[in-house]
């Protein structure tokens, strides 16, 4: 096919006042305008959102997967980090 | 983002395949999910590739029966329904093809292998929808024996083709629930009514059992994808529960299913079913069913059709976009 490729954008969507954007899945649109549209008739047809953002994926960093222990295994060990680690007696009460 | 950081294959890992593969297989069986930048073997993608491909075309595909009886609804509320139907066919074709497209392949390579014959769709959408029946039937058996395909894909171990089927079933269970209650509206309706719903029973039900594909005896694809934890079932055990789930509901709505042999087995608890004529299954999956030629020769005229708006956008966005550089130049001298 010669035709030429559409970009290809990450959607976002927070569902309820008060969440966060989610990432919900990937659309292919000409510019960010028609991303927006077409995000809405793909992943708000139910009322799911609230609002919308449009990525382009190519402006997105992600971390190598083989650098997942080496960023993320380190954590494992700092149990310190929970609250659970600290013992408060009793009688103090809810903390 | 997930096309651009693929693996690509160097010849010397060749070597490390089989501990890498025996790695891959270990988080398969611990039920982990696999995500785009994980290895994987080439097999595992192909297959993968193949399968959420054909399963997006036959969303795609898949709209034309029953788009064909939008503008004929017999009323508002069922024109509503079978509309926001369609627009979920087209919606779900889009989340499978972005699923695939997380393995390497573009969007318009899916497109141009569906255009050119190379991939194939369900073989339930080369039957012709003949009266509005037939809608009602669609939803009932057809997006039924999907949904039963389907559940099961939620948890497949590629993370995103079974995030994509989570939305899917969601949306789903409408489809079946309108189609039923649109045979019940017409078997509880005039003689003609209930007759047009026979018919259309009589005409969907063997087709329905063949979207299951193959017996598990012939099913080439059938052992490994089950090993990869990409199907969970196999075609024989998704097709018996169709069928136990669907034989009772057919019933009560009046009508007789098209199978002399059909009888319920009171040891094993599951409706026996008569043979399936596979050699009508081989033609349509051949391409000689009885819209083929029509269900492709009106994809590929949309394709050629729309390609002027998918240039006429990609050019205004560049225009806008060497505008806004200029703008900028401008200001910053």
């Amino acid at each position: 096919m010669t035709e030429k490729k559409m970009p290809l954008w990450e959607v976002f969507i927070r569902s309820r006042n008060g969440l966060a954007h989610q990432h919900c899945g990937s659309i292919h649109a000409p510019d960010a305008e028609m991303a927006l549209i077409a995000a809405r008739d793909v992943y708000t047809r139910r009322g799911e959102g609230l609002s919308i953002w449009v990525v382009p994926s190519a402006a997105i960093v992600a971390s190598d997967p083989a650098d997942k222990d080496m960023l993320f295994e380190p954590t494992a060990s700092k149990v310190y980090r929970h609250p659970t680690f600290y013992e408060i007696p009793d009688e103090v009460g809810h903390m | 983002m997930y096309t651009q950081a693929l693996n690509t294959l160097d010849p010397q890992a060749a070597a490390e395949d089989s501990v890498l593969e025996a790695r891959f297989q270990a988080r398969i069986d611990a039920e982990e999910k696999i995500e785009p930048n994980d290895w994987m073997p080439a097999a595992y993608r192909r297959t993968l590739v193949r399968q959420i491909s054909q399963h997006a075309h036959s969303e795609i595909i898949g709209m034309q029966p029953e788009g064909n009886w939008i503008t004929r609804a017999p009323s508002l509320r069922r024109k509503a329904a079978l509309l926001a139907k369609v627009q979920d066919e087209g919606g779900h074709g889009m989340y499978l093809y972005a699923a695939a497209e997380t393995l390497g392949v573009s969007r318009e390579e899916l497109v141009e292998q569906l255009l050119s014959g190379k991939a194939k769709y369900s073989s339930i959408f080369n039957y012709p929808t003949l009266n509005w029946a037939d809608i009602g039937a669609i939803g009932w058996l057809v997006d039924g024996a999907a949904i039963m395909n389907q559940i099961p894909l939620c948890r497949c171990s590629y993370g995103p083709y079974a995030r994509a089927m989570i939305r899917v079933c969601k949306e789903e269970s409408f489809h079946q629930r309108q189609g039923y209650e649109l045979m019940l509206t017409l078997c509880r309706g005039t003689p003609e009514q209930k007759a047009m719903a026979q018919d259309a029973l009589n005409r969907w039900w063997w087709p329905s059992l063949m979207m299951f594909g193959p017996s598990d005896t012939e099913s080439v694809h059938s052992g490994q994808t089950m090993v990869w934890k990409i199907k969970r079932f196999s075609n024989d055990e998704l097709r018996q529960k169709f069928i136990d789930a669907t034989v009772p509901q057919g019933h009560f709505l009046g009508l007789t299913f098209p199978d002399p042999d059909l009888a319920f087995n009171e040891t094993t608890g599951h409706w026996e079913h008569g043979e399936i004529d596979w050699s009508e299954f081989a033609r349509v999956v051949a391409g000689d069913g009885p819209c083929n030629r029509q269900r492709l020769a009106a994809k590929r005229k949309a394709e050629a059709d729309g390609a002027w708006v998918r240039e006429a956008a990609l050019a205004h966005a560049d225009k806008r976009r060497q505008r806004q550089a200029a703008a900028w130049r401008v200001a910053a001298e």
